[in-house]
């Protein structure tokens, strides 16, 4: 489609108030969700994303297609094959060597293209940093509407309802895209859960060639260095997680977070004024600005429980919070609490998991 | 003017924004509306670790660095706090015909300001940009002023390894998933600077001086040469706001464990029973995986 056309401003007045959806975009349908390739891997955002995307496909009563961009081979093929199992009714494949490592230009390209030639009503993508990086791009090309980290998709009216937090965490919003398309949509990893995998044959795959060269990209990738395993947080992905708040009262008193998350296997965060101080990393922050977890279980000590915070959290099996007011918002959403000093407590609360985890206590639970 | 002082001097520029100080915010608790009244604003946290790099660039290149910002006529405030850490020039686009942009309809009016920025100053070698901001969190404009103006884009950029303005080249190491790619690249681009990469400088007494005196530049659309209205504000913008509302508190509150006469030990001990209780597979789970 030409982009004159799409500069075309909708029929009358603030684009708010919904009129008949442009002739031109009368036939775009279906749910897009982007498989995130990397360096060979799908990034679990995807299948989450599919999970989504099954859902409001299935109440429009649309397909639901993954698009993979990626470089010939085994990699490709397997991200093809997992976006079935998670509940692909199709999918969408450009398939060059220039897309091995991600860059702006010839993914914005083969998105755009894809787009334009098969007409998505929906689509979604993660908000990492390629997905983000990627979206914008995409959505600036088509000049169409683009919500970031939505925690909550749903269809109302037949059009996307992307809800997001917004003033820093405080509310919620409800956007919408009501005269362009594709309406766009971004998600962080963990917000939406993991669906079910099942094994499924690989469908439907429509090809589309990429039209770009090598000689065309100006940009070119010299290297890429792995983190380091050790100082990798994986915390949106850990099964246990404790964090830390202010009510620690000083940097050197996070030790005691720490101590307990080695003691359990756990992985340690912490919430976002302790980021702004500087007491801990930005990548360990925990909450809707930071790192968005769904653990089994979740401890937060010394943490009041800003909407921010919560939003980010929700999602965990079960939530303990231990603070020294008894008001604190964090006990409206935790399961389980405890109105103790946190700096107290945690060094009893580490050495009473330690009796009870070591082999020696199980032993005599078994005699 | 700094221009043209060296060989490779540089002209960046650096998109930045004012925003409500995110700490001090606080809801009504009864109407669910933002309680702005007071809440003092700061430029937004993510655009200084940009504005520190813009400096570092034009000192070592020599050249000029211009800050621009939309907002309302208060936000000359935010500019005029970017002057005293020594930017060389501000530039406020202000309108009423802005309100209500989205990220779409704000990198196309920033994009527009750029062009002219160009026209008046010199094109710009580098527009800066922070990686978010604290108020919207979309990281959407940046990639969008790029798109808008055809530049090479890198987000999230830990590091500027090397800049040849003569060869026009650039290499950066920009965060990925799980790692740092290394990409070399063309001037002129847009970067987005990742938090944590800089410090901001504190400003010379010579810079707050300056600052004080600076006249700063404010285009209204038109001044900006921005005559398309259908692109600004609300109808330039293809997302609509319907609905703004607090979460639902959960229905129950948590079950709170009894302190009454208990020391910390006992309440370990029945903290980590109500735990095992309400997961009984965590238990046999930490014991195999825990506990080193």
């Amino acid at each position: 489609m030409s982009n004159a056309n799409r500069e075309a401003p909708p029929s009358a007045g603030r684009a708010g108030i919904k009129r008949e959806l442009p002739e031109h975009f009368r036939d775009y349908r279906h749910v897009w969700v982007f498989i995130e390739l990397e360096r060979g891997e799908v990034h679990p955002v995807s299948f989450e994303l599919l999970g989504e995307g099954r859902k409001l496909a299935d109440k429009l009563g649309i397909q639901l297609a993954g698009i993979v961009l990626g470089p010939p081979g085994e990699a490709t093929q397997h991200a093809i094959a997992e976006a079935f199992a998670y509940g692909a009714d199709l999918v969408y494949l450009v398939e060059a060597p220039l897309l091995a490592d991600y860059r702006n230009e010839p993914f914005t390209k083969a998105m755009t293209d894809l787009v334009n030639t098969h007409k998505p009503e929906i689509l979604l993508l993660g908000a990492t940093t390629l997905g983000r990086d990627l979206a914008g791009s995409v959505a600036t090309t088509l000049l169409t509407g683009l919500t970031a980290d939505c925690t909550e998709l749903d269809v109302v009216d037949g059009s996307l309802a992307a809800t997001r937090p917004t003033f820093g965490g405080s509310l919620l919003c409800t956007i919408y895209t009501l005269n362009y398309r594709p309406q766009m949509a971004t998600v962080r990893p963990r917000v939406m859960a993991m669906p079910p995998r099942t094994d499924k044959p690989v469908g439907r795959v429509i090809r589309h060639k990429l039209s770009m060269t090598e000689e065309e990209i100006i940009t070119k990738v010299l290297g890429f260095n792995l983190d380091r395993q050790s100082a990798k947080a994986n915390l949106a992905y850990a099964d246990i997680v404790v964090a830390g708040g202010l009510g620690l009262g000083s940097a050197e008193n996070l030790q005691l977070v720490k101590n307990l998350a080695r003691a359990i296997g756990a992985e340690y965060g912490c919430s976002r004024p302790l980021v702004q101080k500087g007491w801990m990393p930005a990548d360990r922050q925990v909450g809707q600005t930071g790192k968005t977890i769904r653990p089994k279980l979740y401890i937060a000590a010394g943490i009041s429980g800003a909407i921010q915070h919560r939003v980010g959290v929700e999602g965990a099996d079960l939530i303990v919070a231990i603070n020294t007011d008894p008001n604190a918002p964090i006990f409206d959403f935790a399961h389980l609490g405890v109105v103790t000093d946190a700096i107290r407590f945690l060094p009893a609360l580490t050495e009473a998991f330690t009796r009870r985890l070591s082999p020696h206590s199980h032993d005599k639970l078994a005699s | 003017m700094r221009i043209g002082a060296k060989k490779d001097a540089m002209h960046i520029v650096i998109c930045i924004k004012q925003v409500p100080d995110s700490a001090q915010i606080r809801v009504h608790p009864v109407t669910n509306t933002i309680m702005r009244q007071g809440v003092p604003t700061i430029i937004n946290p993510y655009d200084l670790f940009a504005l520190e790099e813009a400096l570092r660039l034009r000192d070592a290149h020599g050249g000029e660095v211009t800050v621009l910002t939309m907002g309302p006529p208060m936000a000359e405030d935010a500019l005029r706090k970017a002057l005293t850490y020594g930017a060389d020039r501000a530039v406020l686009l202000t309108d009423r015909c802005f309100a209500g942009s989205d990220t779409l309809a704000t990198s196309f009016a920033l994009s527009r300001a750029i062009v002219r920025i160009g026209e008046t100053f010199g094109a710009p070698d580098i527009v800066f940009a922070g990686k978010q901001t604290i108020d919207g969190d979309t990281a959407q404009v940046g990639p969008g002023i790029a798109k808008r103006l055809g530049l090479l884009q890198f987000t999230y950029v830990a590091k500027i390894d090397s800049i040849d303005v003569d060869a026009r080249e650039i290499t950066v190491k920009r965060r990925s998933e799980g790692g740092t790619q290394m990409l070399k690249s063309r001037l002129p681009c847009l970067v987005t600077m990742l938090e944590g990469t800089n410090e901001i400088r504190r400003g010379s007494l010579d810079d707050a001086m300056r600052a004080a005196r600076s006249q700063i530049v404010k285009w209204s659309a038109a001044e900006a040469g921005i005559d398309d209205l259908n692109k600004c504000g609300l109808r330039g913008s293809p997302t609509v706001v319907k609905r703004v509302f607090a979460p639902t508190t959960r229905a129950e509150k948590a079950t709170q464990i009894d302190m009454t006469d208990k020391t910390q030990h006992h309440l370990a001990d029945e903290l980590i029973a109500a735990i095992f209780t309400r997961q009984p597979a965590l238990e046999h789970e930490l014991a195999f995986d825990g506990g080193q």
